[in-house]
């Protein structure tokens, strides 16, 4: 099985029919991938290589400078960690531009939108905001954000706002408390070079580090993007291919940045008309990845399709424009898109595809940008008419839009005063017996949603509590588990009785869904959040919590980078898929034990989902036992 | 005819991703996560060499005519109805004399992690399609199997494709 999406199974028969590659095709044929790569231990960090070390010992042991695998296995993943940094923080330093051009009157487009949490964040770092006008506190809070990036004195102060003291105390005592975002990916890209650091725990100590910065820079991607674009509510809405709509004028949004697409968004309510006038019912935005998660998130606007699937909209025949941002955005669909008629455009300077049009996006442009992108696709509508559309009747409900914001708003209904309280209770009680939150992405090496889906059924089944971002949350979007009908399908007993007291005492008339949405894969900083105010409500380190991440179909090196500051935060964190450290048994022994004695948190790697579910339920148990809280087995 | 595998000594880069395939197929967990976990050393019975400015792999060519079945004093070495040549399952055990290594015109024989056995292509490791897991393993079609005759058709054929094309 390919995927457990019956809408892409679909599409993939289609696209057999077609002769159109996918990325399943592609995989097929780099079979068998190379087994150095898949144990990390190739090097090609000089020019004296590349250089490969045997994994059975009859072959070299050293590389052509003398560094062992443990070396390599280490340098390549810290380095991986280091370009998922670089993305996460690249995207942060997008939005702060963006904020501080509106400040500086730049950018009309980017107002704030969210006052409320331009002065809860302006307050959590320390900023005087009594009495200033948002357009200065704008200012200061982007100025204050850019300062993150360069080498400043002392740790950040975006990291020490927003972790718990104690876990502060931790990593300070370890010396991996980063002082500059960009300055420590610098940093891991000099020491991972020929001839630096060669001693393995000392590099994956760097790494925890770089990690740490690109959770700071997540957080400051989430906190900006809430402030310029508004903080997530609740939305209802629907999810999967069958949102496309034959007779629309049908635009996806991809990638990663809601810098454009919020405005394709605004300008999209504008040229309705444009569409009708050339026979289109109307505009229908629909989200692929992140992009997609961010305009769902703030507007209810239809997912479509997530990360490995992110081909297949354009063989409906009725996908008349992709819009691409940044980030997992596969260069292949432009070959698609001839084949569909499709209308593929780039938009930023630094992430361009060759036969896509290319319309340079800036924050001053953004408005006529956007117009003239989706003048493209009323285009495009009108040269597809009379070819056949081929949508797969498939889609889900989803009830989306849980922001931290969200959910304690949720939890206030029940205890106005002191709104964790219930959360807590609950905990206690073990009708919640804890929390997992699922990150990450689709793998091709993995039937698309698998894990995602039976690890969920597991773990809410024995009263864990669900959170998701990304493209995992795309994945629960997609099978229908965003709803209060899943809750009731597969939530346990206890799990099923807080689910419904919350939705009940909101006016839902039901429960809660079963997985919370919290928003794209920056905004697993959300999570943290959630977790640091448990923490610190109960007077503890996030490392005692009964909390637990999974990343059961990762890809990308943001993932790898996400995964490592969820176990530098404490968490016992799962990977679906063999990360690139086993030609090191030193690496592979610290990541998956020693460096809970550093950190709390380590990785559990687990390709069976089931049995993957078992591992994190019992580390959730660990974490029961250690609060002297009730305990259960499997 | 038997199939045999055969080398394009021009298609090869040098990944020695064949070397990983062989010593993966004779390891115990018969997969490359397994064996490295498990700690195995299985040897591989495949070699990537690199001679003045090319590379290339090698590896028994199980002759006709072989050299080591002769040399064997211990009845170990022998060839199998399927004409493969192997001193596992023969009459007697390996004893590690050496004689094979020493008389096999293409270094093709190696001891083994301990030193107290000869190893060599065995062709234990196809895939349930027949296919060596060193020839599954060539990403760039260096290592073929086939029959020899077809090798040697496609070779006129591409002479005479770029002579009279």
């Amino acid at each position: 099985m390919k995927s457990a999406d019956p809408a892409v199974r679909e599409m993939l028969e289609e696209a057999g029919r077609q002769g159109v590659e996918t990325v399943w095709d592609r995989y097929e044929a780099q079979l068998p991938q190379c087994g150095f790569g898949e144990l990390g231990i190739c090097c090609r960090n000089c020019m004296q290589g590349p250089c490969r070390v045997s994994p059975f010992g009859d072959g070299p042991s050293r590389g052509v400078c003398g560094a062992t695998a443990d070396t390599m296995v280490a340098r390549n993943l810290v380095r991986a960690i280091a370009a998922g940094c670089a993305a996460h923080s690249g995207h942060a330093k997008h939005l702060a531009h963006a904020l501080k051009k509106w400040a500086k009157g730049e950018a009309p487009a980017y107002p704030v939108r969210d006052e409320a949490k331009l002065r809860a964040v302006a307050a959590r770092q320390g900023l005087d905001t009594d009495g200033v006008p948002v357009v200065d506190l704008a200012a200061r809070v982007a100025s204050l954000a850019l300062e993150q990036f360069a080498e400043g004195e002392g740790p950040l102060p975006w990291t020490g706002a927003t972790v718990t003291a104690g876990r502060a105390k931790t990593l300070g005592g370890l010396g991996v408390l980063p002082t500059g975002i960009d300055h420590v990916v610098s940093e891991m890209m000099h020491r991972t070079h020929l001839g630096v650091d060669a001693d393995p725990v000392n590099l994956l100590l760097g790494g925890v580090s770089c990690a740490i910065a690109d959770y700071t820079g997540c957080h400051i991607g989430t906190d900006l993007a809430d402030i310029l674009f508004g903080t997530p509510r609740p939305v209802v809405t629907e999810a999967n291919l069958g949102v496309l709509k034959a007779d629309h004028v049908n635009i996806a949004l991809h990638g990663h940045n809601p810098v454009l697409s919020e405005v394709i968004v605004q300008v999209a309510g504008d040229m309705g008309e444009a569409a009708v006038a050339a026979g289109a019912a109307g505009i229908n935005l629909v989200g692929v990845c992140c992009t997609g998660n961010e305009v769902l998130m703030r507007h209810g606007v239809p997912p479509a399709t997530h990360s490995i699937s992110q081909e297949l909209p354009m063989l409906t025949g009725v996908l008349d424009a992709m819009v691409a941002d940044y980030q997992c955005v596969y260069p292949s669909i432009v070959g698609v898109a001839q084949c569909t008629g499709t209308r593929i455009v780039t938009t930023m300077g630094m992430a361009k595809i060759p036969g896509a049009t290319h319309l340079e996006f800036t924050e001053e442009n953004a408005v006529a940008r956007a117009g003239e992108i989706i003048g493209l696709a009323i285009e495009a509508f009108r040269a597809r008419q009379g070819r056949p559309a081929r949508i797969p009747p498939h889609r889900a409900k989803v009830v989306a839009g849980f922001s931290v914001e969200t959910i304690v708003a949720a939890l206030a209904k029940l205890d106005a005063a002191d709104p964790l309280q219930p959360l807590i209770d609950n905990i206690v009680a073990g009708n919640i017996q804890g929390v997992c939150l699922f990150a990450g992405c689709n793998n091709v090496k993995v039937p698309q949603d698998e894990n995602y889906l039976v690890m969920a059924r597991e773990l809410a089944a024995r009263d864990v509590l669900l959170l998701a971002t990304g493209c995992g949350a795309g994945a629960y979007a997609r099978h229908g588990y965003l709803t209060p009908e899943a809750t009731l399908e597969h939530a346990g007993p206890g799990l099923k009785a807080v689910l419904t007291a919350v939705g009940e005492a909101n006016g839902l008339g039901g429960p809660l869904p079963l997985v919370l949405h919290m928003g794209s894969c920056v905004d697993n900083s959300r999570a943290v959040d959630l977790a640091v105010a448990l923490a610190d409500r109960l007077g503890v380190d996030t490392a005692q919590l009964p909390v637990v991440a999974s990343a059961p179909e990762f890809k990308t090196e943001k993932a790898v980078a996400i995964g490592t500051w969820a176990v530098a935060c404490g968490l016992p964190t799962h990977l679906g898929l063999v990360p690139p450290v086993l030609g090191s048994a030193l690496v592979t022994g610290l990541l998956t034990g020693g460096v809970k004695d550093l950190l709390g948190g380590w990785f559990i790697v687990e390709t069976d989902p089931a049995a993957a579910a078992a591992k994190l339920f019992e580390a959730i148990q660990e974490r029961r036992r250690g609060l002297g809280l009730a305990t259960r087995s499997w | 005819m038997a199939k045999q595998v055969l080398i394009l000594f021009d298609r090869c880069v040098g990944c020695r991703s064949c070397q990983l395939a062989c010593a993966v197929a004779h390891s115990e967990a018969r997969n490359l996560f397994g064996a490295v976990v498990g700690g195995e050393k299985p040897r591989s019975r495949v070699f990537v060499h690199q001679a003045g400015a090319r590379k290339g792999p090698l590896n028994c060519r199980h002759c006709q005519d072989a050299p080591c079945i002769d040399a064997c004093i211990t009845g170990a070495m022998h060839r199998r109805e399927d004409g493969t040549v192997t001193n596992v399952g023969g009459a007697q055990t390996c004893t590690a004399c050496w004689m094979c290594l020493m008389v096999c015109p293409y270094g093709a024989v190696v001891g083994d992690e301990a030193g107290t056995a000869a190893v060599k292509c065995d062709r234990e490791c196809k895939n349930t399609a027949g296919v060596p897991a060193c020839v599954k393993a060539c990403p760039t079609g260096a290592l073929t199997y086939g029959e020899v005759d077809d090798f040697s058709a496609r070779r006129r054929e591409d002479v005479l494709r770029r002579v009279l094309a």
